[in-house]
């Protein structure tokens, strides 16, 4: 399990995996008995992302915050009003899903001040070995700085959510941990995590030391 | 075995476009389709490519029709609105004879509509992408490994018959990501391009690219010779793919992500002991006619699923004149359907044959 800050920010590169992982995440929380806020910051998606599990969400008693018009017909890409409260929340536990690259990241900038005041606050990078586009640890470096100067808060540690959809097997994630290790050294951030589905908690869990098994909620509807 | 990893349907169609030889990309951004385009930019010119956001759509689509006289393989790609704006210059491309890849990953209509996933635009893209008598070619991928693939065969078919070809997605496959395998790079094959307005340095004939003839006679011998081409092309290039057809007594009929929604709605079918069974057409122009029409021997009744108020069925009435029921069964708007209610509309007709 991850040990939760009270305020956690997951940025990445576009289709990482930052929504599935946000959402187990949030689950862990409420899990934990902890009032959780799910904030949906994406900006540049208009497709695949935590406002679509809303209903689901407050189900588990996790409160989901998204743009206006998220999910909608509409391309505006509004955020409401009480995304600011979010900001200077101390009550509740806050995990805040951020839109992919540095586009996606620049919604965040606007907070940047309150965030980096915050004592309590782990920033998540989530990479991908088999990613387009952030396959090498020197891409998934280069993107992250993109990403930090856009959003004006620097990463805490890296999460690796290495994974090929329904190919992801085992061997998947063992080849993904020489990259993921590697991206760690490079930016001189700590790896927190590995995730794997659930299903290959049993073979992983003694090869994997920080191993963060998943549930796969973001899927296509077929 | 190339390495396999994870592409967004828009990403797989840039990419693929780039490895099939295209180098010339002019375009607007609209939802669902943008990250197309936003690859563009970023790849273009790292290979020496050129990437170009034009003012308009209309722009755009007509500095294809440029490119592609001048003999290169140049592409534009739109969402529904943006097509509607393309029309024009997609059928001046179809008048001078002139191919291009267009992609369209659709969204609702009419009008603005909504930027969640539809296929309203099948009568648009088979019947009339523009004024006057014409057709393109019209390919329905279903999945990102798909829309790699294709891209190179609308390439390849649109040099080979002169005419423009279109993908048409939509955007539930433009957003959602799958692992995909790019083919090897290869240098393109095709034959020169002797009618392309490439410059003849005194050494040739003067080519013309043009839609206007001076007299009606003229134009209707091309438009004739043209549509002899096209007759050429039904009876070759129809794709389908068949699934579990043999004993099915109800066809279902759908393409692009109807089709992934279909494939699971005909598996909950058959587990409930109903032979269902599914025809996917891969090219929606030419529509193909032979296989529905082998299959409608065998089938009961075929029951056409679109995100649309119902435009394929049309094509698939005709290509088996109505010999068989064909009913509907669509979601519109922005609207996908569950293969839940695809199952229940199945048992629906099986019970009411």
């Amino acid at each position: 399990m991850i040990n939760l800050q009270q305020f956690t920010i997951i940025y990445g590169h576009y289709g990482c995996g930052k929504t599935n992982f946000s959402i187990n995440l949030a689950l862990q929380a409420a899990k934990e008995h902890k009032q959780v806020i799910l904030a949906d910051l994406d900006i540049v998606n208009p497709y695949f992302r935590t406002h679509d599990y809303k209903e689901f969400l407050a189900k588990q008693g996790i409160n989901v915050i998204a743009p206006r018009f998220a999910g909608t017909n509409l391309d505006v890409p509004s955020l409401p009003p009480e995304i600011v409260s979010v900001f200077s929340n101390r009550q509740n536990y806050v995990i805040i899903d951020v839109g992919g690259d540095d586009a996606g990241a620049k919604a965040l900038s606007r907070f940047s001040e309150k965030i980096n005041a915050n004592p309590d606050v782990a920033v998540y990078y989530v990479i991908n070995k088999y990613r387009n586009l952030t396959q090498t640890p020197q891409e998934a470096s280069e993107l992250l700085r993109e990403i930090e100067a856009a959003s004006r808060v620097r990463a805490t540690a890296i999460v690796n959510n290495s994974h090929l959809q329904m190919y992801t097997n085992e061997e998947t994630i063992l080849q993904s941990l020489d990259f993921a290790n590697e991206t760690s050294k490079l930016l001189e951030l700590p790896l927190i995590a590995t995730t794997a589905p659930k299903k290959l908690q049993e073979q992983l869990s003694d090869k994997i030391k920080d191993l963060y098994p998943i549930d796969i909620f973001v899927k296509p509807p077929f | 075995m190339a390495e396999r990893f994870l592409m967004k349907g828009n990403e797989a169609l840039a990419e693929a476009a780039i490895q099939a030889g295209c180098r010339h990309f002019f375009g607007y951004p609209i939802t669902p389709q943008t990250e197309l385009a936003a690859y563009m930019s970023k790849k273009m010119p790292k290979i020496g490519g050129t990437y170009l956001q034009a003012e308009s759509e209309i722009a755009a689509a007509n500095m294809v029709l440029g490119a592609s006289a001048a003999g290169v393989r140049a592409m534009t790609s739109s969402s529904s609105p943006g097509i509607s704006l393309k029309t024009e210059a997609i059928s001046y491309m179809a008048g001078s004879d002139v191919p291009a890849l267009i992609i369209n990953v659709q969204r609702g209509g009419p009008g603005l509509g909504g930027i969640q996933p539809s296929q309203a635009d099948y009568w648009q893209a088979t019947r009339a992408l523009g004024h006057g008598d014409f057709h393109i070619l019209v390919f329905a991928p279903a999945t990102v490994q798909e829309m790699v693939n294709l891209v190179s065969t609308a390439f390849d078919l649109g040099d080979k018959y002169r005419m423009p070809a279109m993908i048409l997605a939509d955007g539930m496959l433009g957003q959602m990501m799958e692992p995909v395998e790019l083919p090897e790079a290869t240098e393109t094959q095709a034959a020169p391009k002797t009618w392309a307005v490439d410059g003849h340095e005194f050494k040739r004939e003067r080519n013309v690219v043009n839609s206007l003839y001076l007299t009606p006679n003229d134009l209707e011998s091309r438009v004739k010779a043209r549509f002899e081409r096209y007759e050429n092309i039904k009876q070759t290039e129809q794709r389908a793919e068949e699934y579990l057809t043999d004993d099915a007594d109800i066809v279902v009929v759908a393409y692009g992500a109807s089709a992934r929604v279909a494939h699971s709605a005909v598996d909950l079918a058959r587990a409930q002991g109903i032979k269902a069974g599914m025809v996917r057409p891969i090219t929606l122009w030419p529509f193909p006619t032979n296989i529905v029409q082998k299959v409608a021997k065998t089938a009961k009744q075929f029951l056409c699923v679109e995100m649309s108020m119902g435009q394929m069925i049309d094509d698939v009435k005709l290509s088996i004149n109505c010999s068989k029921p064909v009913n509907f069964y669509g979601r519109t708007g922005g609207i996908i359907p569950t293969p839940a209610e695809i199952c229940e509309e199945i048992k629906i007709l099986e019970g009411a044959k």
